[in-house]
C-alpha cells in the first residue's frame, strides 16, 4: 500500500503542476458552464440553462480528465520515458494502473464538486433524479474515456498525441450534445453524436440527473460499449516506451 | 541472440559480471551494448538462449528482481516538472530499503538543487539524479547506461567515486559506455562489443595484458622486414611510428636497439608496455563508428 500511495502521490503532484491541464479539467468546464448559463444564447428544451447544461458540463469534465488529462500526461510520461523507468522499480504494471486510477478518480471527485457548487450558485435545484445511476455513469464514461485517452497516449508520438487529444475534445464537444441538445444538430451529424461517448454520457447523466433524457436506452448501450471496447483496446495496443 | 524483425542486434552473446567489481560494456554504436543491458534488466526479451540475473530470468522474475535491481537509463526516464528531493524521495519510497532521499542527493553533490526541476537541471546534473535514482534502490546488481555522457570534468569524477563506492559495497555494477577513457578509469572487468558480438571479454588486466607493444620512432629508414624477422616479433609501420607488437620484454628492447644501433638507425619516442584500451578497442572493433 505504501508503494501506490507514493505512486498515488506523484500522479496528483503531476496533475498539480501542469497548468493546462488544469485549464482543461476545471476552468473550461466552469467557465463553460457561467457563461451558457448567463447568456441566453442555447436552446434548452424548455429547461432553466444551467438545468440543462449541468448534465453536459459533467459529461465534459470527465472527458477532460479520463481522456485529455490522461492521455496527454501518460503520453509524455512514455515519450520521456518515465513509464520505462518506473517498469524497472517494485511498483509494477498493477499498481501503476491502479494509481493512475485514483488520481484520476480523486481528481474527478473535485471537479465535479466544485461545478456542482457552481450550478447551485447559478441557481441549479439542489436535488439529483437519481444518485445510484449517476456514480454508474460517471464510472462507464470514465472508463470509457480513459480507455480512449490510454489508446492513443500508448500508441501515438507524445506530441501528435497532445493535438489529437485536443482535437478529438473539441469534436466530442461540439457533436457530443454537451452544451447543446443533439436535436438541434443536422441529422447526420445527430446520428454521429448519438454513437459518440460523449453524446452518450451526457444523455445518461441527464437522465441521472434531470430525469429529462432523450434516448436513455440506447445511450446506456452506447455508452457500455465505449466503457467496455476502449479498455480492452487501449490494453492490447499500448506501447509502453 | 536478439533479432528485431531482419536485425541482430546481438548474438553468441556470454559474459559475466562479479559482485564488487565493475564491469564495463564497451563497444561502437550500434553494437549491442543497450540491447544487451535492456535484457538483463527485462525491457527486452531475448530471441533464443538465457539471462539470468542474481539466479533471475529478468522476464519471467522481474517482480523479484525489480526490488534487487538499480538502473539507470540512458535518457534518464524523469518528468521534466519532477524536482530532485522529491524524485529521490518517491524513489526511495517506491524500493522501501530505507535508503534517506538526503544522503542520496548529498553523494551524487545536488544537495543545492534539491527544488529544482529535471527541466532546469544541467546535462551533468540530469545524469547524477538518474544515478541516485539508481542507488536508492541499494542494489545488489546496478545497470548504468552512459553515466558519463555529457557531464564534466567534476562531475566524471564524482561518478566514478560513487560507482567505485558502489562496488565496494558488494554490489555488481554493469556500465555500458562508448568512452573509452571513462571505461579505462572505471572497469575491473571489460565486455567489448562489435557488430553484435562479444570480441573482448576478461579482466582490465588481463586484456592489456595480452596487447604488449613496443612503439618508437626513427628519422632514418631501415629495413622493417629484417628487423622483425631477428627478433621474431611483427612489426608495423602505423605513419610515422613503428610499433613492435606482442611484447615489452626488456631482452627484446635491447636486442632490438643493438640491430638498430648496428645499422645506424635511430630510435626517437621509445615507450613499452601494454596498449591502452583506447588502442586495443580500436583494433578489435576496426571497420566500425564509435
Amino acid at each position: 500500500m505504501k508503494i501506490l500511495f507514493a505512486q498515488l502521490r506523484s500522479e496528483i503532484r503531476v496533475i498539480a503542476r501542469n497548468a493546462e491541464q488544469l485549464l482543461v479539467i476545471i476552468g473550461i468546464p466552469a467557465a463553460l458552464l457561467v457563461f451558457f448559463s448567463q447568456v441566453d444564447v442555447l436552446p434548452t428544451n424548455g429547461q432553466t440553462p444551467v438545468d440543462f447544461l449541468l448534465p453536459g458540463i459533467f459529461a465534459l469534465a470527465i472527458m477532460s480528465t479520463a481522456m485529455v488529462s490522461l492521455g496527454i500526461a501518460t503520453g509524455f510520461e512514455r515519450s520521456y520515458s518515465v513509464l520505462k523507468r518506473l517498469g524497472a522499480t517494485p511498483l509494477g504494471t498493477g499498481r501503476l494502473i491502479v494509481a493512475k486510477s485514483l488520481a484520476v478518480v480523486l481528481i474527478e471527485i473535485l471537479q465535479l464538486a466544485v461545478l456542482y457548487s457552481i450550478a447551485i450558485v447559478l441557481g441549479k435545484d439542489a436535488d439529483i433524479a437519481n444518485a445510484l445511476l449517476l456514480i454508474v455513469a460517471l464510472f462507464a464514461g470514465t472508463m470509457a474515456f480513459a480507455g480512449i485517452g490510454l489508446l492513443m497516449a500508448g500508441t501515438l508520438r507524445a506530441e501528435v498525441n497532445l493535438a489529437a487529444q485536443n482535437g478529438l475534445y473539441l469534436v466530442l464537444l461540439l457533436l457530443g450534445g454537451v452544451i447543446f441538445p443533439l436535436d438541434k444538430l443536422p441529422e447526420p451529424l445527430q446520428n454521429v453524436g448519438k454513437l459518440l461517448p460523449s453524446g452518450a454520457l451526457a444523455d445518461v447523466l441527464r437522465g441521472a440527473i434531470t430525469d429529462t433524457a432523450a434516448y436513455c436506452q440506447s445511450s446506456w448501450i452506447v455508452l457500455a460499449c465505449w466503457a467496455l471496447l476502449a479498455p480492452l483496446t487501449a490494453a492490447k495496443f499500448f506501447r509502453w516506451s | 541472440m536478439m533479432r528485431y524483425g531482419a536485425v541482430t542486434a546481438v548474438e553468441h552473446v556470454s559474459f559475466n559480471a562479479h559482485a564488487g567489481r565493475v564491469t564495463v560494456i564497451l563497444g561502437p554504436n550500434g553494437a549491442g551494448k543497450t540491447s544487451t543491458i535492456e535484457a538483463c534488466e527485462g525491457f527486452r526479451a531475448v530471441t533464443s538462449g538465457s539471462v539470468r540475473v542474481l539466479g533471475l530470468d529478468p522476464q519471467r522474475d522481474r517482480k523479484q528482481l525489480n526490488k534487487r535491481i538499480g538502473v539507470m537509463l540512458q535518457d534518464g526516464g524523469i518528468y521534466p516538472t519532477a524536482r530532485v528531493g522529491e524524485i529521490v524521495a518517491h524513489y526511495c519510497s517506491l524500493y522501501g530499503k530505507g535508503v534517506v532521499a538526503n544522503e542520496v542527493i548529498k553523494t551524487v553533490g545536488l544537495e543545492h538543487r534539491t527544488k529544482s526541476t529535471w527541466k532546469k537541471l544541467s546535462g551533468g546534473e540530469q545524469q547524477r539524479l538518474s544515478l541516485a535514482l539508481a542507488l536508492t534502490a541499494r542494489p545488489e546488481v546496478a545497470f548504468l547506461d552512459e553515466p558519463t555522457s555529457g557531464v564534466d570534468v567534476n562531475g566524471r569524477d564524482m561518478i566514478r567515486a560513487v560507482i567505485k563506492n558502489l562496488a565496494s559495497t558488494g554490489c555488481a555494477v554493469v556500465l555500458a559506455t562508448h568512452e573509452l577513457d571513462e571505461a579505462e578509469r572505471c572497469a575491473d572487468d571489460v565486455v567489448i562489443f562489435h557488430e553484435a558480438k562479444i570480441v573482448a571479454n576478461g579482466s582490465l588486466e588481463s586484456i592489456r595484458s595480452q596487447s604488449y607493444e613496443i612503439r618508437f620512432r626513427s628519422g632514418i629508414a631501415f629495413d622493417v622486414a629484417a628487423l622483425a624477422k631477428y627478433l621474431d616479433f611483427p612489426i608495423q609501420n602505423m605513419g610515422d611510428e613503428y610499433v613492435i607488437t606482442g611484447t615489452a620484454d626488456a631482452a627484446v628492447i635491447g636486442k632490438f636497439s643493438e640491430w638498430m644501433s648496428f645499422h645506424g638507425a635511430d630510435i626517437r619516442d621509445l615507450r613499452a608496455g601494454a596498449q591502452r584500451l583506447e588502442d586495443i578497442f580500436r583494433r578489435l572493433t576496426a571497420g566500425g563508428s564509435q
